[in-house]
Parts: C-alpha cells; sequence; structure tokens
C-alpha cells in the first residue's frame, strides 16, 4: 500500500499540472461563476424587498451558487482530461505498468479536488472583499472550505466515470447542458419558500443541487443550521461514493491486462 | 447577382446543416434559451410582488422578451464560433479562392445565423405560450418584437464574425461572447430599470440593450416605449459591426484566410 503513494502523488501532479497549462481550462470555472454572481447579485438586489428573503444583501445570498457552479466546471475538466488519456492511449499504457488502478483514480481526483480548494479560496476572497460577512464566524468558513473539498471530489468522480465510461471528450462537453439543467432547476436564484410556480419549486425541492447550495448558504446568511448542513453532507456524500464506485469499476474495466 | 446568390446560400446551406445536424452544435443553441427561460420565469416569478414592478403581461413575458433577445445574439455568436472553426480547419481559405464574391461568404454566415435563430424563436415562443404567457400587444407589436431581435442577431453576428475573420482561430471564443454577454446582463433583466439600485442602474442606463429590452416589453404589454429610438440604436449598431464584419474580411483576405 505504501509504494502506491508516490504513484497518487505523480498522477495529481500530473493532473493539476496538466490543468494548469491551460488557460481554458482554469480561468472560466473561475471567472464565469464570479461574472455570473456579480450581475446576479446587483440585478436581483431588489428581491430581498421580498417578505421573507433571508438576507438583506443577495451578494451574501448568490455567494453560495459559485462554489458548486465551479465544481461543475471541474467534472467537465476532470473528465474531458481524463477521456483525452483514454483517447491518447494513456491508460492503456498505464495499464502495462505496475500502477495500481486505485492510485490512478485518487491521483486524478486529489488534483480536481487540490484545484477545487483553490477556486473556493478564491470565491471566498471576492466575497469578502465585497463586504459579504459570515454568520457562522471563522468556524464556518473552515466548515465551507471542507465542504467545498467533498463536492470537487464528488463532481471530479462523476466527471472521471462519466469518461472512463464513454472514453469520449465531446461527450464530456456534451453533457454539459445536462448538468447545467440541475444548477438552474434550483434554488439558486430565490429560496424554495419564495419560488412562486408550483412544479419549479417541486423541481427545485427533488433537485440534490438545491440542498447543495443551501448548506454552503446557510453558513454565510444563516449561522449555524443542521438541517441545511445534514441534508447538503448527505446528499454530496452519497453523490460522491456512488460516483467513486461506478468510476472505479469503469476504470478496471479500462486497466484490464490483456 | 445570380453569382453572389450562389455564394450566399451555398455558405448559408452548410452553415445550416453543419449546425443542425450535430448535436453538439445544436443542443446548446436551443437549450441554454430555455434553461434561462424557465430558471428566470420559473425560478424568480415572485419578483412581480415587489413594490413598484409594473408590467400587467407579467413576469414569463417580461423575460421572455429578454430571453428572445438573448437567443438572437447568441445564435450570431454561435455562428461566429462556425466562422472560426471554417478558418482554423482550412475550409474558409478554399472559400476565399473559390468565391466570385467574396462578400457573399459574410452574408451566407448570416443568413444561416438568421434562420438559426428562428429555430431557436420558434421554439421558445411555443414554450412560453405553453406556459401560459400573456400577450397584450397585436400583430403589429410582435412583428415589432421580432424585428428587433432580428437585428440584434444581425449585430451578434456581424460582432462575432469581425472577430472571427481577425483572429482566424476557436480561441476567440470567449472574445466573442464574453461582451455579448456582459452587455446582455448589464441591461434590466430581472427587473424594470427603476428598481435597478447601485452601480447597476448607472450602468444599465447607458446601456443601449436598455432600451432594445423596454421597446421590445412594450410590444409584448402592447404600449412600446421609444420604439423609434430603439430601431434606431439596433440598426446604428448593425451598420457599425456589418463595418467591422467586412473590415475583417479584409484582413482575412491580405492574411490569405
Amino acid at each position: 500500500m505504501s509504494s502506491s503513494w508516490p504513484q497518487v502523488g505523480a498522477i495529481a501532479r500530473r493532473s493539476l499540472v496538466r490543468t494548469a497549462r491551460q488557460p481554458a481550462s482554469v480561468i472560466p470555472p473561475i471567472v464565469f461563476p464570479l461574472a455570473l454572481m456579480t450581475v446576479n447579485a446587483a440585478g436581483l438586489q431588489s428581491s430581498t424587498d421580498l417578505p421573507g428573503f433571508p438576507t438583506e444583501s443577495f451578494l451574501a445570498f448568490a455567494l453560495a451558487v459559485p462554489f458548486i457552479q465551479g465544481a461543475l466546471f471541474s467534472t467537465m475538466n476532470a473528465g474531458t482530461d481524463l477521456a483525452r488519456d483514454v483517447q491518447t492511449g494513456f491508460i492503456n499504457r498505464l495499464a502495462l505498468t505496475a500502477l495500481r488502478d486505485w492510485a490512478l483514480l485518487s491521483g486524478q481526483l486529489a488534483g480536481v479536488v487540490a484545484l477545487g480548494i483553490v477556486q473556493a479560496l478564491i470565491y471566498l476572497a471576492v466575497g469578502l472583499a465585497a463586504g459579504v460577512e459570515f454568520e457562522s464566524g471563522p468556524a464556518g468558513v473552515l466548515v465551507l472550505l471542507v465542504y467545498a473539498a467533498i463536492v470537487s471530489l464528488a463532481f471530479g468522480a462523476l466527471g472521471a466515470y462519466l469518461a472512463l465510461r464513454t472514453g469520449s471528450g465531446e461527450t464530456i462537453q456534451a453533457m454539459f447542458p445536462v448538468l447545467f439543467v440541475f444548477l438552474f432547476i434550483s434554488s439558486m436564484n430565490a429560496p424554495r419558500d419564495l419560488i412562486g410556480v408550483d412544479w419549479f419549486r417541486t423541481a427545485a425541492t427533488l433537485n440534490p443541487v438545491s440542498y447543495m447550495i443551501e448548506c454552503v448558504r446557510s453558513l454565510i446568511v444563516e449561522g449555524w443550521d443542521a438541517q441545511a448542513l445534514v441534508l447538503g453532507f448527505v446528499f454530496v456524500v452519497v453523490l460522491g461514493i456512488v460516483s467513486i464506485a461506478l468510476a472505479s469499476r469503469a476504470l478496471r474495466t479500462r486497466m484490464t491486462r490483456t | 447577382m445570380s453569382a453572389m446568390w450562389n455564394v450566399v446560400s451555398g455558405v448559408a446551406w452548410r452553415t445550416l446543416k453543419n449546425a443542425l445536424t450535430n448535436p453538439q452544435i445544436v443542443l446548446p443553441t436551443m437549450l441554454f434559451p430555455l434553461f434561462f427561460f424557465t430558471a428566470f420565469a420559473g425560478g424568480l416569478s415572485q419578483l412581480r410582488e415587489i413594490p413598484g414592478f409594473d408590467y400587467p403581461p407579467g413576469y414569463t413575458a417580461f423575460q421572455f422578451v429578454f430571453v428572445l433577445l438573448q437567443s438572437a445574439a447568441f445564435s450570431g455568436v454561435f455562428t461566429g464560433f462556425g466562422v472560426a472553426r471554417d478558418f482554423e480547419s482550412g475550409f474558409a481559405k478554399r472559400l476565399l479562392l473559390a468565391a466570385p464574391h467574396r462578400s457573399g461568404i459574410v452574408l451566407g454566415y448570416g443568413l444561416a445565423a438568421l434562420f438559426r435563430w428562428v429555430v431557436v424563436a420558434v421554439m421558445l415562443t411555443v414554450v412560453a405560450l405553453v406556459a401560459g404567457m400573456e400577450i397584450g400587444g397585436g400583430a403589429v407589436d410582435l412583428v415589432g418584437l421580432y424585428g428587433l431581435a432580428l437585428l440584434v442577431n444581425f449585430c451578434g453576428f456581424f460582432w462575432a464574425g469581425g472577430i472571427a475573420m481577425r483572429f482566424r482561430t476557436l480561441q476567440a471564443a470567449p472574445l466573442m461572447q464574453m461582451p455579448v454577454f456582459l452587455v446582455l446582463f448589464f441591461a434590466p433583466v430581472y427587473v424594470p430599470l427603476e428598481l435597478l439600485e447601485g452601480w447597476i442602474e448607472a450602468v444599465a442606463s447607458v446601456n443601449p440593450v436598455t432600451y432594445l429590452l423596454e421597446t421590445g416589453r412594450g410590444f409584448v404589454a402592447g404600449d412600446a416605449p421609444h420604439v423609434l429610438g430603439a430601431f434606431a440604436i439596433a440598426i446604428g449598431m448593425g451598420v457599425a459591426f456589418w463595418t467591422w464584419a467586412f473590415l475583417g474580411l479584409r484582413k482575412a483576405e491580405i492574411a490569405g484566410g
């Protein structure tokens, strides 16, 4: 087992360096969620006048969204990179070495998590610089960073599964609109109890992404909300476990020594 | 004239066929306007309860106009991606050599952008009507709305096409879409201009898209404000971006495609 750690480190380093060398993979996951948050926060500020809106600052309300949106971007990037490894035959060549399959997956996901934490720190810094106050205090910030890491791991594993299952970067990119549906049909722009259209409120309630956003949001605008935290962690941990299990199975198939 | 039309129709047919038969191209074009419409009209409908929000046709119609103009602009921008792809692959170089009238190449892409948007606009309108959108305006108002959106489509394409012919690579895609995205969202997207506060209110007040949006929403309500001003802005921008695109074509010709 201990001899596998250098393998995990090497794969993680490769994953990070490869991402860092592609500005198109690094800049959009950071800039696009922040741009969307900025225009939404400005344009939707007046919605805080609605009775029952949980905060007077829409920026504080909207700050939760980039954490999840950035993770969705990471899914695409991680998946596309891994799919390229399949397409170029890199995975086949690795199959000829002593590399363990779990080490490959762990290394790949470690790189995704590291990038996710960097993204989270940037979103956090922008929020704090813009005057957002964390109702849950410094401990809440720490919980948020841990959550961001788990979300990146879960979505990264989902991207890895899609990549290993399909072996096609184009298919991964084509999944982007599907993942975007989950973000858009959620409580990203309004608390669920203030959504006026019945079917949309029902869809947002059934959508796990709503609970992930609400988990982060609760730390920022409400303080310590046990229900929001438990639901947010449960959904993301379940997604992570299922995705990792599926990705491991798909990787075993890909790396079968013949 | 017939030689020119041959180029225009040939380029338009090929571009349209590529755009509508490739799922990776057609899905984002069709789905993103629907996502925006669903998320805004469904998720934010309570904004109509904000004191001072006064738009009789309702929030669905309020958002429909924004998403219609947005889809028009982005159908043009996405066609610009195709121009860049054609230059990257070397196809545009062969096109420049073969076409007796090179202006027809740009016009052909522009025509494809228009047809591409028409498909999206029909789908979006049907979805909005099924979702219960109310229309207070008459037939003339609706012609005005779609006419305005058509001009926005031309502006979106000629802007993106101008970029594509200058850079001749898909790496310029963010340069094509980010300014369009920002100028659209720096307008009163979610609530009327009077309800915006802070810096966004100042920016939206001088943003030309604000006037297009207010006139478009007015068409749906049957009481369109500053119609002449909005069309003057749209036609003015269209002429400016037309010039921009044809200057881009000259640059591509000088560079040899």
